[in-house]
């Protein structure tokens, strides 16, 4: 193999596999021990430069970061980052006067932006501070999209919403509530320099089977009877829910139902549980609150009785799975009533664009979804452009704002007549963490602790008001033992061929057997030759300049480093080093040349 | 030496037969300098020890004074062991095997313990045949007394402010044979891949067994000039024989069937194929052994692999008639006969 291009902003940045992992690309491990000193105010500003929205995140992320953790590989279970978050937001000081301010003047360039979500909210965000004047347009009477609407006041409360969204407006942002745009043509004829659409993926499928007209006052679209929840239209459901489809919408649907007096809540799936596109900790969440959840039911149809809905009909399934775990046959055994008063769908939802005059040059496929880049987010009409659920159909919070932050980019640019696709690459600045013989600038000891547990709100007491949050955050206990779980991988493992005298010092210290000293050759050799063989062809290997005396190269196997840096201490030379990656991912201001690369 | 003990984590690692993962075989941190020879040496017991499926409760781990013999500690925490006198580990582990001879023995000594302080007991133990593996780790220098030349440093090699030595070295591997060693042989700490296969066959050799590892001393003998040198030993290193240790002899098939590897079954069970580099050099040649160690030297190539074996020595352990059984295991009437018993044997000296 050919000795690994470290100067490759992208090998470190995938060696801290948190921060890869985040579309917003979050650097965590530094932000983990700005808590573990104590720092919660840095904490949160290191999350809010890359996510916007630290404490919001900070209990409802969809946390791509967790799965890829490290710390899952090496042990049993993740860093609870997620968690982690919310401690930086809780237990921060003031911030406003430390976050980007309303210029003095504007720059006279105009930016509409449609929907009040965290995909919009994220360009204004980025794109105020610089002089833009951005005037966001909201159909509801409050700012927050599928934050406010879709998630429950019991898992993000509204006082952590309207704080957030707040330090946005502040910069100078106009909103507009109650404005929704019927008509893209009219809104562009008010003279703007670009349009973003941060609309949404508003929705909700519906299940057009047997019985569904009849029912139809008993049947609820999840998207649509959670927002009428939020919104207080609603307040009361029938005892008996079943709700249809086990994504995390449906998970809000269910435990919804038990604040709204229900008290037998079923959630049907379709097929088993290893299928379920729920996030396992929402699951979780679900189930502690004694919500069944019912595998391998397919709905048939609504059962009517004197045009009431009293139950529903299931066709129940088996399923032959090969070792893949992939579906090869499908059989129906059968069927099923089961009765309720009420059922909720909660089945995916879609983008929608009925206000987007299709003759103004902006395409869409057959589908009904825009034609979108995705590297800028520009439409195929100049000038406007597409983030969140609207661009590419539903993801989450944390693809929204990582979206707005890409358009933000391009939305400068097109502003500023420069090519939009000629953006700045990232970058990574390499800095050793030696502080003396055997100190390092982070802990590098390694704790065996497991992840530590949110502690919860007690189940009745929870049930009886809906806007009571569940979760009650991390002691200090749970935030000391926590942040000591993080392996800072950004804390990397830097190698000098020159200098090795091939003692074998770190391969008999490292505690993961991640080192060998091998003959090169290609790449399925050398995982085959490693001490333990690097078998995770998802991580990569390190593999040196040729060493002096034989000729052989040094090869790390990046799978289960633990970054605790006893390479570095055992080796005589110091051609092991930690070195501290920032990884440079650079934003609109970056690219306006207000903040040099850091 | 490290800031922290080596984390334990074994969840990604194999298991021996005793469900035993490598790091079960690993001792307390080591205090040993950063990049010293000893410590692979260490690692290599470990990786052989947990590859022979010995539980480390079956071994009894001694040594005298010096660096090297610090390095007991850091293997296989759970066994034997003792820590003694300067220069006198063959006598304790003398003793112990006598009233043991079910444990397995592993001396640990340096070149200073071994061929200055202890040469007459290190002479006598392979003498005795005491049954047990005698590693020595050599680097050329006192480290634990700041670098002074060794009975092991090479004429002319350089101390580290550059004045040349100006005495011949003892050469333990040339001693041994003289002594009538049934198993020398020569390794380097660099060199895991020879070092823990010879590891196992000493270990499972029925007799004295000599490793004489070259293990550099990563302060003060480690520099331009030295002949102990990391350096130094790449580039003049040698081995003259490959040996695999293979524990069963029904595992042997495919690749090692048919490739001109002489076999040797071992008194404790199991084979070693001897695979020669050299065309001509056969390991069961004590004369040629002691001539190529002795005129070799001249072209400056260090010869390592297992220099000479010989399985059909009777160890003390059998020469003296010592019974199987640990003594702790024996009655109290087999330990103490009675005072008829002991008046029939004084009558003899009468």
């Amino acid at each position: 193999m050919q000795p690994t291009d470290t100067r490759d902003p992208d090998y470190f940045h995938k060696v801290v596999d948190c921060q890869w992992a985040c579309p917003a690309h979050t650097p965590v491990p530094e932000y983990i021990r700005l808590i573990a000193q104590g720092d919660f105010t840095g904490a949160y500003l290191v999350n809010r430069r890359s996510n916007v929205f630290p404490g919001i995140l900070g209990r409802v992320c969809d946390r791509p970061c967790e799965p890829a953790c490290r710390r899952g590989r090496v042990e049993e279970e993740p860093v609870a980052i997620c968690r982690l978050k919310r401690v930086a937001a809780d237990h921060r000081d003031e911030v406003s006067h430390l976050l980007p301010q309303k210029p003095d003047k504007t720059n006279g360039k105009k930016i509409a932006l449609i929907g009040a979500g965290p995909a919009s909210l994220t360009v204004a965000n980025d794109l105020a501070p610089l002089g833009y004047e951005c005037t966001i347009f909201e159909a509801h009477h409050r700012p927050g999209g599928l934050m406010i609407a879709n998630i429950p006041a019991f898992r993000l409360p509204e006082e952590v919403l309207d704080e957030e969204i707040g330090y946005i407006l502040n910069m100078g942002v106009e909103l507009k509530l109650n404005s929704r745009v019927e008509s893209l043509r009219a809104l562009m004829e008010g003279g703007y320099d670009a349009v973003f659409v941060g609309s949404g993926a508003p929705k909700g499928k519906d299940l057009d089977i047997e019985g569904r007209q009849e029912a139809d006052a008993n049947i609820h679209i999840g998207i649509d009877w959670l927002e009428s929840v939020a919104f207080e239209h609603i307040d009361k459901i029938g005892k008996r829910v079943l709700i249809i489809g086990v994504g995390n919408t449906a998970m809000d649907c269910c435990r919804t139902s038990l604040r709204l007096g229900a008290d037998d809540v079923k959630v049907m799936a379709r097929k088993p549980r290893q299928f379920f596109k729920a996030s396992p900790w929402e699951l979780e969440d679900a189930e502690d609150e004694n919500v069944e959840i019912v595998v391998n039911h397919s709905p048939k149809r609504f059962v009517v009785e004197n045009g009431k809905l009293v139950g529903m009909e299931f066709e129940l399934m088996e399923y032959e799975l090969d070792d893949d775990g992939n579906i090869t046959e499908t059989r129906k055994a059968g069927t099923k009533v089961i009765p309720c008063d009420d059922v909720i769908l909660a089945i995916g939802q879609e983008n929608a664009f009925p206000w987007i005059e299709r003759d103004l040059g902006i395409e869409f496929d057959k589908w009904g979804v825009p034609v979108v880049d995705e590297t800028t987010h520009q439409s195929t009409l100049p000038g406007v452009f597409f983030g969140g659920d609207s661009a590419f159909g539903p993801k989450n919070i944390i693809w929204a704002v990582e979206h707005g932050h890409q358009a933000a980019i391009s939305i400068h640019k097109h502003c500023q007549d420069e090519a939009i696709t000629e953006r700045m690459p990232r970058g990574v600045n390499l800095q050793s963490a030696k502080m003396g013989v055997n100190e390092w600038m982070y802990s590098n000891a390694y704790t065996g602790a497991h992840r530590r547990d949110m502690p919860l709100v007690e189940l009745k007491q929870r049930l009886s008001n809906r806007k009571t949050e569940v979760e009650l955050g991390f002691d200090a206990e749970r935030i000391a033992t926590e942040v000591q779980r993080c392996l800072n991988c950004d804390v990397q493992t830097v190698f000098e061929a020159p200098l090795c005298k091939e003692c074998d010092a770190c391969l008999d210290i490292c505690p993961v057997d991640c080192l060998s000293i091998l003959p090169n050759g290609e790449e399925e050799a050398l995982r085959q030759g490693m001490k333990v063989p690097a078998a995770n062809k998802e991580q990569a290997l390190y593999v040196s300049e040729p060493l002096k005396d034989t000729g052989r190269v040094m090869v790390k196997d990046e799978n289960l480093c633990l970054h605790c840096g006893l390479c570095a201490e055992r080796c005589p030379t110091a051609a092991w080093d930690m070195q501290d990656a920032d990884i440079f991912i650079p934003h609109v201001d970056n690219e306006a040349g207000k903040v040099a690369a850091e | 030496m490290t800031s922290m003990p080596k984390p334990f984590i074994d969840k990604h690692l194999p298991k021996n037969k005793l469900g035993l993962s490598v790091r079960n075989y690993e001792g307390v941190m080591s205090t040993l300098c950063a990049g010293c020879g000893h410590d692979s040496v260490t690692a290599a017991l470990v990786q052989a020890f947990w590859e022979l499926d010995l539980a480390p409760e079956s071994a009894a781990k001694v040594s005298g004074i010096g660096c090297s013999s610090k390095t007991t500690a850091y293997f296989m925490g759970q066994s034997h062991g003792i820590n003694c006198v300067h220069g006198r580990m063959p006598s304790v582990a003398t003793g112990a095997n006598a009233v043991n001879g079910k444990l397995h023995y592993i001396g640990i000594s340096g070149d200073g313990d071994s061929l200055s302080i202890g040469f007459g007991q290190f002479a006598h133990a392979i003498r005795r045949n005491l049954n047990m593996l005698y590693v020595l780790e050599n680097n050329g220098v006192y480290g634990l007394t700041k670098g002074q030349f060794s009975a092991s440093a090479d004429y002319g090699s350089k101390s580290k402010k550059g004045v040349p030595n100006e005495q011949t070295p003892i050469d333990p591997c040339v001693q041994a044979l003289t002594l009538g060693a049934g198993f020398v042989a020569r390794a380097f700490s660099g060199d895991k891949s020879q070092l823990v296969p010879l590891i196992k066959a000493g270990l499972m050799h029925k007799g004295f067994a000599l490793i004489d590892v070259i293990s550099p001393c990563v302060t003060f003998n480690d520099h331009a000039g030295s002949t102990k040198s990391y350096a130094h030993t790449y580039k003049y290193y040698h081995p003259l024989v490959h040996t695999d240790f293979v524990a069963h002899a029904e595992e042997i098939t495919g690749e090692y069937a048919d490739d001109g590897a002489m076999r040797v079954t071992m008194h404790d069970g199991g084979e070693l194929l001897l695979r020669k580099t050299d065309s001509d050099y056969d390991p069961r040649d004590r004369a040629q052994a002691i001539e190529t160690l002795m005129l070799g030297g001249s072209d400056g190539e260090i010869r390592t692999g297992l220099l000479y074996l010989n399985e059909d020595m009777a160890d003390m352990h059998a020469a003296n008639r010592l019974p199987d059984a640990p003594l702790n295991t024996l009655s109290y009437d087999q330990l103490n006969p009675g005072s008829g018993a002991l008046a029939a044997l004084q009558k003899r000296y009468r």
